[in-house]
């Protein structure tokens, strides 16, 4: 089980100095405002900072109370308050409404303004249309990279995904490019460089403008990661809206993991305590069936239970000098590991009380089904009924939305009543749900037509127009159609399996879909690794309507050892998911490559689903 | 050769100084220096020279002319001076000549006799007269102290960013000083001036008197004051011809020294080498010179940097010599040769004689792509120059097009500038001349370069969502955007409104919108959600409970389970709630309320649209084996092994399974077979699916 390393697999670069820096410079900012501070610090950033600097390290430099910001009236009577926030106008306001409320109070009082990781202009302007722009003072906390395990970096930014591929707001590009330069500054240059999407493209540009600008910085430094892919979440929606089946999606998806640790609930602990849990590679447990089919992994637990015991076994017959030995040395690491097993013991029993229910058996084959693109009538009932019975609002949209993408669209017919439904059950709000699915390319309806190859260079026309900027809102439906049938089958998505497919010895990356679909995404990386370029792939780029946003950029640099040359970052922009993750893991043993996962934020269905759902404040 | 030390003479007691020529003036002078308003700029920088007529009794009638020379006394520029009179020159540490007239206007000229600019001293001075005037250097730059015929000091600290500071009056001041200076102390200017035996510090809050410690007594008044360059030391010239030399602090006596002179001095300096430890001051009479020192503490004079040296020569218009020094001292280009030529390349646009293309021509020739060139910084100067064409002209060779955008906005090249800042990608350059825009054009037009530009719109619609609403939906309006405007009215209706009559209406300009937008479909459902929350108005009257804001589904479950099946049905009929979807409702609703009576009665009302599956799944889920049972025998063939095996029902699965001849059917039967129990349906499977393998 948990499939070994190659021997010559090479090592990842160590980024916790990633978190030095972030550390070290909010230090610093800290320090900027002397003396005793309460610090307000905005919901979305507590985990991550708690990654960074835990409270007692806060208190060191003389942090003296903690708040969320959040709309209460605040009680805190220090002399100094520091906020820690997102460059958002919501929190432009809330500040605002509390410097102006002491102002009427007669009170000053010293205010910094921290945002992380940069100051937009937009937010400078509502503090000084507030009044309160001379009141306090702004700085930036670049903190843009956390890692979250040995091969993850998140940037812990969610709404990176609606506000590009929604609201069409380019303001986190700018912050993508800073984190790439900042890793090309720590970790040397990237010689090869692939990327596929309209934002990937700018990113890659901007970054390279940034490396141009600070000239001879890394230059002449060995290149420590010989590859980097940037990827659009957009390139690829239908894996991401898949239901996850590898235990580390699967908790993902059931308990949902915020900033790489779980809350593991009382029906998981087994006491009437919540626990929460950092799941990475230190996880020895977790580090073994992370990237396991779930079908796998309660087997692979009970085993190792008894393996457990058998090593507690090993006391009996132990003399004096040995059963000290064992306490002193041994019986810490299995206590721990005793913990952790009976913990994710408790997380799979609670997954397949959830999960291996009729229910869940009837929705996968549903999926495998629109992936396979069969019995699309079936399917489109099932959703129906899953609509009307109101199973849950989240999950009727993403099979709608994965109906609507493996099929090129809803017919009419099925666009109307599908969305009928969902407003009988759900609300009438979702009316601008189905606007910003529509406009995100997610949940549209089939033209008239459109099958003809004619209209299909027309629209591929179109998005080169888009890129200039002049597409209307009408043809956008239109310029995002998926092609999803024909790309699977020019990818071979969708393996040939003759009898069982055998999920405990995988042969492709498919296993993290049950064997019956390899990621669309990781496919491509593949592909373009192995070919290193978009070389023979001109059609998949075509038929992902990505003609002008595919690049590749090849320094000559033969400084890059054989062995960075096997070390791979992939960016993700707009989220990746967990079983994205286990499968260019999968890959990268197979080849013996490393993966090394950058993404704005590790994502799953249901958090795409609600970016995009509108909710009644 | 012979002897070195021949030409040295003694000094005192223990030193010994020589005098020899550097070199000697080239300057052909026509005035005599006395007659002359004398500045010469620090560091072997430029003096300047103007005749004062306005001293004498009788103005001249002739304008004089004001010299500039080199410090080898090269002329570099002569002009006739055409403005006011002059009371005092100084140069500033760029190198700029500052003239103080007596109105108070400071007239600004480069060393080449160029005029830059001019600036005024206050109304105060303009009114009391300029009596007298410093020009002084801090470390932030250089600025200028006015005496006025009021007897006040006005100054400025830094005349490149003019500030003016009027001090506190002296009181009892009837008359000019004797003799005053600036002093600079912890960044502030002070001014140090004395009256008969008296000496007064003003700073900008108040004027305190002060001694000097250890100053011999019987002073009745101070002659002649000079402070050193660097602000440190201090020398006073007494009436009792005795010297007393300090730090400007006026904390500690260095030295003293009498030298029974009892004239007033024309001039008094402190003279030193750089690094010398020896500092002493010069003290000048009409025909007598005398140097006084003291060797205790050594001085660190700021060296010019080899910076500063190159922006001496640039000044100067030597390009070619600065090149050869930077290539000489192998400095980096960046610092260097790039910095030169834009220097040279800021020179160029100011010759008007040439025309825009070949002023562009040529600097973009001797420049190329030089790193560290800034073509933004030479568009500037061009602009400053009043040759905006030229600038957009030289913009355009800017690769940075971010870098183009503050001078487009100055140049009110807004729409370009937006362009611009598009192309570079930073988005907060682009709100920034959104802003811009915004204040600078009407909103029709405003929104209309908006709409050509898709990444500068959406950053304004999201910055208008937060915080300016109503643009929003004036943005949409001016677009003819239906749809969006359709959803914002949407939105309104239950985000901003709360009357139901509010609601309503918001409901309808949505509607009316979408219409528009040719959407029929959203425009239908938002119609249908005007009558509901209407309906749902009457229902909460009539029948009190919330069913506000309820979907159509769960008003409907809500009124079955308040036993309203009446009204449920009417809502269903009069929405047209599909019929599956009404079987599921209340399935679930009567199950949840476990009045079985009424969900068989409502089983057998007709034939069921969902099957009879749910009817048992859902009896199980409330743990009602009883009535699941009465349903599992409805089920329908494909699904009645499930419905059995729900009810606990093993044997009948499987002979259901067998009978159907399904090899999934009966795995899942066998699945459910457990141990003793179950044993004979196991076995009874086994056989039936060995016969069925031997056919």
């Amino acid at each position: 089980m948990a499939f070994p390393h190659r021997l010559d697999a090479p090592e990842l670069p160590d980024f916790s100095m990633l978190k030095r820096l972030a550390r070290d410079q909010l230090i610093y900012l800290l320090e900027q405002l002397p003396g005793k501070k309460d610090l307000f610090i905005e919901a979305d950033l507590m985990s991550p900072l708690d990654r960074i600097a835990n409270v007692s390290i806060l208190k060191q430099h003389e942090v003296d109370k903690l708040y969320k910001v959040e709309n209460k009236p605040v009680l805190s009577s220090n002399e100094q308050l520091c906020f820690l926030v997102r460059p958002r106008i919501k929190n432009m306001r809330y500040i605002a409404s509390l410097v102006n409320a002491d102002k009427v109070a007669g009170r000053t009082r010293k205010y910094k303004v921290i945002f992380s990781p940069q100051k937009f202009y937009a937010c400078e302007m509502v503090l000084e249309e507030e009044g309160i722009y001379g009141d306090v003072s702004c700085d930036e906390w670049a903190f843009s990279l956390l890692p979250l395990d040995v091969d993850l970096l998140s940037m812990e930014l969610p709404e990176f995904f609606r506000d590009y591929f929604l609201e069409g707001d380019q303001r986190w590009i700018n912050t993508v490019a800073q984190a790439l330069h900042l890793l090309s500054t720590l970790y040397g240059p990237f010689p090869n460089c692939y990327g596929i999407g309209r934002c990937a493209k700018m990113a890659y540009e901007l970054w390279r403008k940034l490396e141009e600008e600070e000239d001879g910085e890394t230059k002449g430094r060995r290149p420590e990661i010989g590859h980097i892919f940037l990827l659009d979440r957009d390139v690829d929606f239908v894996t991401a809206l898949c239901s996850q089946v590898v235990y580390e999606g699967l908790v993902d998806d059931t308990f949902r993991i915020k900033c790489g640790s779980v809350d593991f609930g009382p029906e998981v602990t087994s006491s009437d305590k919540s626990l929460k849990v950092l799941l990475n590679a230190e996880d020895k447990v977790f580090h073994e069936i992370r990237n396991e089919h779930f079908s796998n992994v309660f087997g692979f637990l009970s085993q190792k239970a008894r393996n457990l015991q058998a090593q507690y076994d090993r006391r009996r017959g132990m003399d004096i000098k040995q059963m000290k030995n064992f306490v002193s040395q041994e019986l810490k690491g299995l206590k721990q590991e005793h913990r952790l097993l009976s913990l994710h013991i408790g997380a799979c029993e609670s997954i397949m009380k959830k999960k291996t229910k009729q229910d869940f058996q009837e929705l996968i084959k549903t999926e495998h089904a629109l992936l396979e693109g069969f019995n699309i009538r079936e399917s489109t009932s099932y959703i129906e009924e899953h609509i009307d019975r109101q199973v849950s609002p989240i999950e009727s949209l993403r099979l709608m939305c994965l109906l609507s993408i493996t099929e090129n669209g809803l017919i009419p017919k099925d666009y109307r009543s599908l969305k009928t439904q969902y407003l009988q059950s759900y609300g009438p709000e979702h009316l601008l749900t189905f606007s910003n699915l529509r406009r995100a390319g997610l949940l549209t309806e089939q033209g008239p037509g459109d099958t003809l190859t004619a209209v299909e260079s027309k629209v591929s026309k179109l998005v080169t127009d888009k890129a200039a900027g002049k597409i209307t809102d009408a043809f956008s439906s239109l310029a995002k159609r998926s092609n999803f049938r024909a790309i699977s089958k020019k990818l071979n998505l969708i393996p040939r399996v003759d009898g069982e497919y055998d999920l405990k010895v995988p042969r492709d990356m498919a296993y993290v879909f049950s064997g019956a679909y390899v990621p669309l995404s990781c496919r491509i990386i593949e592909q373009v690794l192995e070919r290193r370029s978009w070389q023979g792939l001109d059609e998949v780029v075509r038929l992902l309507n990505c003609g002008d946003f595919a690049f590749t950029d090849m320094t000559k640099e033969d400084k890059a050892s054989s062995e960075s040359l096997r070390l791979i970052l992939v960016v993700f922009l707009g989220g990746c998911t967990f079983s994205e993750i286990s499968a260019l893991r999968f890959l990268g043993r197979e080849k013996g490559y490393r993966f090394i996962f950058l993404t704005t934020a590790v994502t799953n269905s249901a958090r795409l689903m609600e970016a995009m759902s509108e909710v009644k404040a | 050769m012979d002897c070195y030390t021949a030409n040295w003479n003694p000094l005192g007691d223990s030193a010994f100084y020589r005098k020899y020529e550097l070199y000697s003036m080239d300057w052909d002078l026509k005035e005599e220096l006395r007659d002359c308003l004398v500045a010469a700029a620090p560091y072997g920088g430029p003096i300047a020279l103007l005749r004062n007529p306005w001293r004498k009794e009788k103005a001249a009638s002739v304008r004089p002319v004001l010299d500039i020379y080199s410090a080898s006394g090269m002329p570099l520029a002569s002009l006739l001076w055409k403005s006011g009179p002059v009371v005092s020159l100084g140069w500033s540490a760029e190198e700029e000549l500052l003239c103080v007239q007596e109105d108070g206007a400071v007239l600004v000229y480069g060393l080449h006799g160029d005029f830059r600019r001019h600036f005024s001293m206050g109304n105060e001075v303009l009114q009391n007269r300029v009596l007298d005037a410093r020009v002084f250097h801090t470390e932030f730059g250089s600025g200028v102290a006015i005496l006025t015929g009021a007897h006040r000091f006005t100054l400025s600290a830094n005349v490149g960013d003019l500030k003016l500071r009027r001090m506190p009056e002296v009181p009892g001041l009837q008359s000019a000083p004797s003799c005053w200076t600036v002093l600079c102390q912890d960044r502030v200017a002070h001014i140090l001036l004395a009256v008969g035996p008296d000496l007064y510090l003003l700073d900008h809050a108040a004027c305190s008197a002060v001694t000097l410690p250890g100053l011999a007594p019987g002073v009745s008044s101070f002659l002649q004051m000079a402070v050193s360059f660097t602000y440190r030391h201090l020398a006073l010239f007494t009436d009792t011809g005795y010297i007393w030399m300090g730090t400007a602090s006026l904390k500690e006596k260095l030295c003293e020294f009498n030298c029974n002179i009892r004239a007033a001095p024309k001039q008094m300096v402190w003279c030193s080498r750089p690094r010398s430890k020896e500092r002493a001051v010069v003290v000048a009479w009409e025909r007598r010179l005398m140097v006084v020192g003291d060797a205790s503490e050594s001085i660190q004079y700021k060296q010019l940097t080899i910076q500063v040296l190159l922006d001496r020569l640039v000044l100067r218009r030597l390009y070619p010599l600065a090149i050869q020094i930077c290539e000489y001292l192998r400095l980096p280009e960046v610092q260097g040769v790039s910095r030169i030529l834009a220097h040279w390349a800021c020179y160029k646009v100011q010759q008007k004689d040439v025309s825009d293309e070949d002023v562009a021509r040529a600097i973009n020739q001797k420049l190329g792509d030089t790193p560290g060139v800034s073509y933004s910084d030479i568009a500037a100067r061009a602009y400053g120059c009043g040759r905006t064409e030229l600038a957009i002209k030289l913009l355009e060779y800017e690769p940075r097009s971010g870098e183009q955008v503050p001078l487009l906005l100055k140049m009110k090249r807004s729409k370009l500038a937006l362009s611009k800042a598009i192309e570079s990608g930073d988005t907060d350059l682009v709100f920034t001349v959104l802003l811009h825009l915004k204040n600078e054009l009407n909103r029709g037009d405003f929104f209309m370069t908006l709409r050509n530009q898709p990444m500068a719109l959406s950053l304004y619609r999201q910055f208008c969502k937060h915080q300016e609403l109503e643009t929003l939906k004036d943005l949409y309006n001016q677009d003819d955007n239906h749809q969006e405007l359709g959803s914002f009215h949407i939105r309104a209706s239950y985000a901003a409104e709360e009357r139901i009559e509010g609601r309503v209406a918001a409901l309808q300009t949505a509607a009316d919108a979408f219409y528009k937008a040719k959407n029929e479909f959203a425009a239908k459902a938002t119609e249908d959600q005007m009558r509901l929350l209407r309906l749902q108005r009457r229902l909460e009257d009539e029948l009190g409970g919330q069913f506000l804001d309820l979907s159509l589904h769960d008003t409907v479950t809500t009124l079955i389970l308040g036993g309203h099946n009446k009204r449920a049905e009417q809502l269903a009929r009069d929405f047209r709630i599909p019929d599956k979807r009404l079987w599921w409702l209340k399935l679930t609703a009567l199950a949840d309320l476990e009045d079985w009576e009424e969900l068989e009665k409502f089983s057998k009302s007709k034939k069921s649209p969902i099957g009879y599956l749910p009817f048992v799944e859902i009896c199980i889920k409330q743990h009602n084996k009883y009535e699941a049972k009465k349903y599992a025998s409805r089920v329908g063939p494909e699904q009645k092994v499930k419905a059995l095996l729900l009810v606990g029902d093993v044997a009948q699965a499987a002979d259901v399974a067998i009978e159907h001849r399904n090899e999934a059917e009966l795995s899942l039967v066998l699945s459910h077979c457990t141990g003793a129990t179950d044993g004979a349906t196991a076995d009874k499977i086994q056989r039936a699916r060995a016969q069925a393998q031997k056919k």
